[in-house]
C-alpha cells in the first residue's frame, strides 16, 4: 500500500514560516499573494494491507505520531492499494 | 531526595541538569537512558533541554515515544514530580503531561539571551520558596519556544492558577517587547493540574551560579526540597 499524508496546521494557529514565505513571494513581485500556509506531507509505504483498513490504518499513525492534533490537521490519500 | 536526569539521543542539557542538581544542590542524581524502562526509584525526573533526535518531525515528538517516557507518564500520573527545561518542555507537551504546544518563535530566528521571568505563583511545590511578582534573570535558548493553546484551555490554565512564570520587563511589567518568543500571553512555563509537573522553556540550570552572572534559577530546585524535604 502507498499512501500520502498531508500535515497541516490549524486554522488560527500562528504559522510565521509561512507568512515569511508570503512576504518573500511579494517581493519577488508576486503581489496577488495574500496568505501562505505551510505543511508538510509523508510519503508512506507498506506491506499489503486490506483496502477497507488501509485508510484507517494510516490515520492511525497521524495520531499516534505524524501529527499534533493540538495545532495541526491531516488528510490522508491512499496512492495504491 | 534523588533525582533522575533523562538522557535522550540530542540531549545537550543534561550535564547541566546533573551539575545543578549533584554539584550545586548536593543530591543524589543519576543519569537515566532514554531506552531504559526503569526510573530505578528516583523521586524528581529532570528532562533537559537540546534538540532530541535532532528535532525531527516535530520539537520533542520523537522522544515523547521512547520507551522511558512510559515510566516517566506513570510516575506524573502518581504525583511524581517531572520539571522538563526547554526541550523537555516540548517533551511534556508531546506526551501529554502538559497541555498546548511550542510553536516556532514569532521573530522565526533561535534565540539566545537572558530574559526576564516573573513568578506567578506560589502555590506550586516548584514556586513555594519564591514570592509572587519576583523577577528571575535566566537565559532561553530556543526556535521554537513560542508557547499556544486554544482558548478552552488557557482559560483553564488562568483558573487553575497554573501559569508558573511569565515573560516580563526587568521591571516586572508585561509588555510585547520583552516576550521575546511571542507566546500566548507571555507564558513562559506551566504546571500539569496537580502541579507536580513543570514545563519551562527557560534554562534555571545555567543561572544558578555566581560565575554565570545569575543565581536565580536556584529557587526552584529550593522550593521543591523544602516541598519534599520539610
Amino acid at each position: 500500500m502507498k499512501a500520502r499524508v498531508h500535515v497541516f496546521l490549524k486554522e488560527g494557529v500562528l504559522d510565521p514560516q509561512g507568512k515569511a514565505v508570503a512576504s518573500a513571494l511579494k517581493t519577488l513581485g508576486f503581489e496577488e499573494v495574500d496568505s501562505v500556509r505551510q505543511g508538510k506531507f509523508f510519503d508512506i509505504e507498506t506491506g499489503p494491507l486490506p483496502a477497507r483498513e488501509a485508510e484507517e490504518r494510516v490515520k492511525e499513525y497521524c495520531k499516534k505520531l505524524l501529527a499534533n492534533p493540538i495545532i495541526e490537521n491531516f488528510r490522508v490519500e491512499i496512492m495504491e492499494p | 531526595m534523588k533525582v533522575g536526569v533523562v538522557v535522550f539521543p540530542g540531549s545537550n542539557c543534561d550535564h547541566d541538569a546533573l551539575e545543578w542538581s549533584s554539584r550545586l544542590l548536593g543530591l543524589p542524581t543519576e543519569e537515566i537512558w532514554y531506552q531504559d524502562r526503569d526510573l530505578r526509584g528516583v523521586d524528581l525526573v529532570i528532562l533537559p533541554g537540546g534538540f532530541s533526535y535532532g528535532d525531527y518531525l516535530r520539537c520533542g515528538a520523537m522522544a515523547a515515544r521512547a520507551p522511558i517516557m512510559d515510566e516517566v507518564v506513570a510516575h506524573a500520573r502518581r504525583g511524581g514530580l517531572v520539571i522538563g527545561i526547554c526541550n523537555g518542555f516540548q517533551v511534556l507537551c508531546e506526551v501529554g503531561l502538559l497541555p498546548g504546544a511550542l510553536l516556532r518563535n514569532r521573530s522565526l530566528t533561535f534565540l539566545c539571551q537572558d530574559v526576564y521571568l516573573r513568578v506567578e505563583t506560589t502555590s506550586s511545590p516548584w514556586t513555594s520558596a519564591m514570592r509572587v511578582g519576583e523577577v528571575l534573570r535566566v537565559p532561553i535558548a530556543h526556535g521554537d519556544g513560542n508557547y499556544y493553546c486554544d482558548p478552552e484551555t488557557l482559560g483553564r490554565l488562568l483558573g487553575e492558577d497554573r501559569v508558573a512564570f511569565r515573560y516580563v520587563s526587568p521591571g516586572g511589567t508585561l509588555d510585547p517587547e520583552w516576550n521575546v518568543n511571542g507566546s500566548l500571553e507571555a507564558i513562559a512555563g506551566i504546571f500539569s493540574e496537580k502541579k507536580n509537573v513543570l514545563g519551562m522553556m527557560p534554562h534555571p540550570e545555567r543561572a544558578s551560579e555566581d560565575m554565570v552572572g545569575s543565581t536565580d534559577g536556584l529557587g526552584i530546585f529550593k522550593s521543591v526540597m523544602g516541598a519534599l524535604c520539610g
